[in-house]
């Protein structure tokens, strides 16, 4: 059984937003809600910057699952967490929560009252019927039942964030930082995330990529 | 004077019902005793695009299949050096 995660590679995340943009677009996201979000820390300082993509990380264990007064969130046969937006109450348990803020609450209304909660649904949609206007009114796109995977993990640009079953995209992850290959200071820069040049006298890791010219590494 | 603030009260009123019509549909649903949450149609059960990635219908293990393919897609590795 899959068990559907994110996982954002920190070297390799070069904050462009692309991520929070192709989830708004894609899932008619309102003013105000940022089901996904670009952090920075160390935001200027040379080689220490760095940035991580951050949405609902579908907890195997979720805390908002267990505080929720209502029991509005369910979990899929593929592990993402999902919930009821007729059952939710806006009450913003689940934010306090959630260790990521990830649950949203849009302004709902002239006189900004807090909505029922919104958050990112793997782009699988909710209880509504599959692929129907209701769900995407409510819920954005359900590209699982398209067997796609997350708008944001596939339009990302430098394939920092992954998405997908965690065993296969930690597979992934794994396979590039072994093929990255050093420690410390030096794992950071463009060579760093794609691939090191190989040293003279030994011979070149299969299907490493060549370092591109002017490169940092 | 007079006229000026009842042209400024009405446009208020006009306002505050207008806003009225722009709220949008928040009514929660008490859930019943004994009631589970509803629960979503599983992803495999769905027919595929006609152009989008294709597997059987309510076969969860092509559906499961494909969906790795894509996953694997993900890895630069896999996709161009190999």
């Amino acid at each position: 059984m899959a068990r559907m995660k994110f996982l954002c590679d920190a070297e390799r995340c070069i904050e462009c937003n692309g991520c929070v943009t192709a989830c708004k677009n894609e899932n008619e996201v309102p003013w105000g809600v940022n089901r996904r979000r670009v952090v920075t820390i160390n935001d200027g300082v040379v080689g220490a910057e760095k940035s991580i993509s951050v949405a609902c990380m579908h907890c195997s264990d979720a805390p908002c699952m267990a505080v929720c007064p209502v029991d509005c969130f369910y979990r899929t046969d593929d592990g993402v967490v999902l919930h009821d937006k007729d059952l939710c109450i806006g009450c913003g348990y689940c934010f306090y929560a959630c260790p990521f803020g990830a649950p949203q609450f849009p302004q709902a209304g002239a006189f900004g009252l807090r909505g029922k909660m919104d958050k990112c649904t793997f782009c699988a949609g909710g209880p509504e019927a599959d692929k129907s206007e209701a769900e995407f009114k409510k819920y954005g796109r359900n590209r699982l039942a398209e067997g796609k995977l997350p708008a944001c993990a596939e339009m990302c640009s430098t394939k920092a964030l992954l998405g997908g079953d965690g065993d296969v995209i930690s597979d992934i992850y794994r396979e590039r930082v072994v093929r990255r290959g050093n420690k410390g200071a030096e794992a950071w820069g463009w060579g760093s995330a794609y691939g090191q040049p190989p040293k003279a006298g030994t011979p070149a890791a299969p299907g490493a990529a060549p370092a591109p010219a002017g490169g940092k590494s | 004077m007079t006229r000026r603030r009842g042209t400024l009260a009405v446009a208020a009123g006009a306002l505050v019902l207008l806003a009225g019509c722009m709220e949008v549909e928040q009514t929660a649903t008490a859930k019943q005793p004994g009631q589970t949450v509803r629960r979503d149609t599983a992803a495999w059960n769905n027919e595929p695009l006609a152009n989008g990635p294709k597997w059987t219908k309510g076969n969860r293990v092509s559906w499961e299949e494909q969906i790795k393919k894509r996953q694997l897609a993900q890895s630069e590795n896999l996709r161009i050096y190999q």
